[in-house]
């Protein structure tokens, strides 16, 4: 069974539609640490604030989190979701991330190298310095673009799979062992993002 | 590198893809689901469906229709058309889109941007503009940019606001993208109103995506450099004999623009 985590945050159905797109026949919207605990593998989607990661320390889906990872269980953030695999972010100082990745999130600078710099940043952007040890990217060409629509960002560190440039070099991918993130959408990222989703599937 | 959008535009009627020629002439082109998919395959880097007639009754037309071509479609969705109110929002979200265009339901309460981007986010909620630069103004004239008024129900209603004005609103209340339509250049194909689309671009900080005019790979190669797009919407790309958006997309490349190739 794969848990997709609903902590309210935006429009989980296209999340879900690629998944069973590729395969998957057990997918369940839980918000349960139950389910999280019993999961094969678990999901958090999620766009909008970083306040929003709060109900999951509030419905004990953090300790279950947690729990879950240290014992093995594949485990994807997507966007928010992978911002919250942080410290924090300054969009919600008051709001812990799960901590398993050292560094903060961060807005993307009003004004980079001299010129004004766009935020939201929206549109495909390139995968670069795809970490050849990656799972979750396998077979993923650096310069493969994919899809953003995000405000806020997570620094770069020997954690970091992929680096995407926008106002500087931020992580597109993370990885460690069981733990992977993507700030892009890989349910709307064509052909390379249901190739991110086979690979997590496939762990 | 962030790369320019080329967006493809379904409008809808009745459950089927439907295409004028300078607003007259309708003709069915086709299934929509088929048509996102055939557009997606094709390199659109997104796709938009607008319901052009948006009655009461066909709703439940148009949410079939939204799920169908959602099933597979796995590139960014936009639904426009008769969204009045944040439940509406919320069943198209359901059916399967990523983001909703509203118009003139966001002039008459613009409370309703907010509301959308509370529960789905501020990326789903894209602020359609339609406008006309002042009556007997040049097309390109001097003033007519700061000038241009916004125009609802289909371009019939002059609204009394001022397009850099409502942008900069649309922004404040929380839009996430802003899909400014120019009515003068519409269905012209001499080219997108690039000073318009300036204008805009360069009074907010989200994306704007540029409509209207479009007849060649160059007028999508100068709105994105001269008019700062972020992003172009074309509703008859195969009007104008390019066959489809990654031929479109190689020729803007050509022309200085980073585009999502090959894809």
């Amino acid at each position: 069974m794969i848990a997709i985590i609903d902590y309210k945050a935006g429009n989980l159905t296209s999340v879900v539609k690629a998944l069973r797109f590729l395969g998957a026949n057990d997918v369940v919207v839980t918000q349960s640490p139950e389910d999280v605990l019993r999961a094969e593998k678990i999901v958090l989607p999620g766009v909008g604030h970083f306040q929003s990661t709060q109900l999951l320390t509030d419905l004990g889906l953090t300790q279950a989190t947690r729990e879950a990872v240290a014992n093995g269980t594949p485990f994807l953030g997507i966007c928010v979701g992978l911002q919250w695999l942080y410290e924090g972010s300054t969009e919600a100082p008051s709001t812990a991330g799960l901590g398993h990745f050292a560094g903060q999130c961060e807005r993307f600078p009003a004004v980079f190298e001299g010129a004004e710099l766009k935020s939201p940043h929206v549109g495909w952007n390139s995968l670069e310095n795809v970490r050849e040890d990656s799972r979750l990217l396998r077979g993923v060409a650096p310069g493969s673009f994919v899809y953003y629509t995000h405000s806020w960002r997570a620094p770069v560190s020997a954690d970091t799979a992929a680096a995407t440039l926008y106002g500087g070099a931020f992580t597109g991918a993370v990885e460690r062992g069981n733990v992977m993130g993507v700030q892009f959408h890989p349910e709307k990222s064509a052909e390379t993002g249901l190739k991110v989703l086979k690979n997590f599937l496939d762990l | 590198m962030l790369t320019k959008r080329i967006i493809a535009c379904l409008d809808v009627r009745g459950g089927r893809v439907v295409k004028g020629i300078q607003f007259v002439d309708i003709v069915d082109a086709g299934d929509p689901a088929e048509l996102a998919h055939r557009h997606a395959a094709a390199g659109a880097d997104e796709i938009v469906l607008l319901d052009i007639t948006a009655t009461h009754e066909g709703r439940g037309t148009l949410l079939d229709t939204v799920k169908r071509t959602a099933e597979k479609l796995f590139v960014p969705f936009t639904v426009g058309g008769g969204i009045r109110s944040a439940e509406d929002a919320a069943a198209v979200f359901d059916a399967g889109a990523d983001k909703v265009s509203i118009n003139s339901s966001a002039i008459a309460r613009p409370e309703l941007i907010g509301e959308i981007g509370a529960s789905f986010g501020a990326q789903a909620v894209i602020v359609a503009i339609d406008c006309r630069r002042a009556a007997g103004a040049a097309l390109r004239g001097a003033n007519g940019v700061a000038d241009a008024e916004v125009y609802v129900s289909g371009g019939r209603k002059p609204t009394g606001l001022r397009v850099v004005e409502w942008a900069r609103e649309a922004e404040q209340r929380g839009a996430g993208e802003i899909l400014l339509t120019s009515m003068d250049t519409d269905g012209m194909r001499n080219g997108f109103d690039c000073e318009l689309t300036r204008a805009v671009s360069e009074a907010v900080q989200i994306p704007v995506i540029a409509s209207g005019g479009a007849g060649s790979a160059a007028h999508f190669a100068e709105v994105f450099l001269s008019g700062k797009a972020d992003a172009a919407l074309a509703a008859s790309i195969f009007h104008f004999g390019i066959t489809d958006s990654r031929a479109l997309k190689a020729e803007v490349e050509k022309a200085g623009v980073a585009m999502r190739l090959p894809c």
